[in-house]
């Protein structure tokens, strides 16, 4: 990264590259994904306000648990602690009410709202377990970091499962089949001025490519040639044109065709910033002649040909790095467990 | 910072709250020429915009734009409230100008997600 880069991201101190920007954890996804009723333990063991300190105790040693609600028909007046039996035991008083150790002022975190509503919680009141209840205020469930931990194990393996068989299936592609020279090849027609679906065709190539167990940046890099030789065709052909995908184990060779009109100079349409295209074009943000600089960029190798009244043709080639490959996701060598 | 405070900070509304999350924010990218969000945003920025029309989405998908913030009061149609959705990306209206709203994130210490074109020069 250049100096001015370094300077422009190193307020904090910090070099933020294309892969930190990423990686926003999973985890931390999931714990807003998740509501605290996916993780919450249904089974609740609960006391009552009359029942003794020692049942407490026998309740808390039967179930390995660290404290219980105490409800007094059907709503939920206290919770009582491993703490609160603590301080009983070392008054010697194990045969009061529950009552008179219980929190009254229940601290509850609602069925519908995020897991990190919950972890919020402990991390603030420093509570080790809290009763979940519903839009009526119902106990329905007890909350436990533990059974955060879990419910957030549970769906990393399951969460997005679809996606992953699609894409295990995918990726295997080209493992799977042997020949001298497997390409997939995908193919789009492109309309003129059709602003509004404009891009359709770059997103599902973005998509296939993360399916076919393309890396991230890889499916970006070619998402965004692909779009900008797609708004190209839009903004500029007469009648459309074709955009064509060819995906091979270590390359990517993407091409529009149209028929016209054909660009007059190439090299003057190469130049940052010279442009032809129309206000509608932009008006939606294009048009400020960097669409071929930006394709030049994102690709290895780009070839133009084109002649005035027959058409154009573009030609653009990324290759994969030696040390990049279209992998499956990280599952267990016999595939996600359906 | 999470997007949340990003939405304080623009007095924002989100237009499609059933994609909306928290989501950790590293850096923001203010820009009316899709060109340059292409190829200037970094993975993960939250983009700030002039423009209100279809390819903002788009180039927000292919940019993998963490949300996108309408500035000057500008109001998304329905179609490009839906097709961010489809694309699980959050939208949000402001009333806030360009200028105003950038140098707050910044000052509040969001970090830049534009690189130069120059640095793209080899």
């Amino acid at each position: 990264m250049s100096d001015s880069l370094q300077e422009l991201y190193g307020r904090t101190g910090r070099t933020i590259t294309d892969r930190d920007a990423q990686d926003i954890t999973r985890v931390e996804e999931l714990s807003y994904d998740l509501k605290t009723s996916d993780v919450m333990s249904r089974d609740v063991q609960c006391l009552a306000p009359m029942d003794t300190m020692r049942a407490v105790f026998d309740l808390l040693r039967k179930h390995h648990i660290s404290g219980a609600p105490v409800m007094e028909n059907d709503t939920l007046v206290g919770v009582i602690s491993q703490e609160d039996l603590m301080r009983a035991m070392a008054d010697g008083d194990q045969h009061a009410p529950i009552q008179k150790y219980m929190t009254e002022k229940v601290i509850t975190v609602k069925s519908y709202e995020p897991v990190v509503k919950a972890l919020e919680i402990f991390a603030r009141t420093k509570i080790g377990r809290l009763p979940v209840v519903d839009e009526n205020e119902k106990l329905v469930g007890m909350i436990t970091k533990g059974d955060i931990t879990r419910g957030v194990l549970v769906a990393i393996r399951k969460d997005y499962q679809e996606e992953e068989i699609r894409r295990y299936r995918a990726s295997h592609l080209f493992e799977d089949i042997i020949s001298d020279r497997t390409s997939l090849i995908l193919r789009y027609k492109i309309k003129p001025r059709d602003f509004t679906n404009g891009g359709q065709a770059s997103s599902h190539i973005k998509r296939a490519l993360l399916r076919l167990g393309a890396s991230p940046q890889l499916a970006r890099q070619c998402g965004i040639a692909v779009y900008e030789a797609e708004m190209n065709l839009i903004i500029h052909s007469n009648n459309g044109g074709v955009l064509r995908v060819q995906v091979e184990p270590r390359r990517i060779l993407m091409q529009t065709s149209d028929d016209g009109p054909g660009i007059p100079d190439v090299k003057q349409a190469l130049q940052p910033g010279w442009s032809t295209a129309s206000e509608l074009a932009r008006s939606m943000g294009f048009g400020a002649g960097m669409g071929l600089v930006n394709i030049q960029r994102c690709v290895n190798k780009m070839d133009i040909e084109s002649a005035t009244g027959k058409g154009t043709k573009l030609f653009m080639e990324i290759h994969l790095r030696s040390d990049e490959k279209f992998k499956a996701p990280p599952e267990s060598p016999e595939g996600p467990g359906v | 910072m999470r997007l949340s405070e990003v939405i304080q900070y623009a007095k924002g509304e989100v237009l499609n709250p059933s994609v909306f999350k928290d989501y950790e924010i590293v850096g923001g990218c203010g820009a009316d020429l899709m060109s340059d969000v292409l190829t200037a945003a970094k993975p993960g920025a939250v983009l700030l915009t002039g423009l209100c029309n279809p390819q903002v989405v788009r180039t927000a998908e292919m940019a993998d734009v963490r949300a996108v913030i309408f500035l000057r009061g500008k109001q998304p149609t329905p179609e490009m409230i839906e097709l961010a959705t489809q694309k699980n990306i959050p939208i949000i209206s402001s009333q806030k100008g360009m200028f105003e709203l950038c140098g707050q994130l910044y000052k509040a210490g969001l970090l830049g997600l534009e690189a130069s074109w120059s640095d793209y020069h080899e």
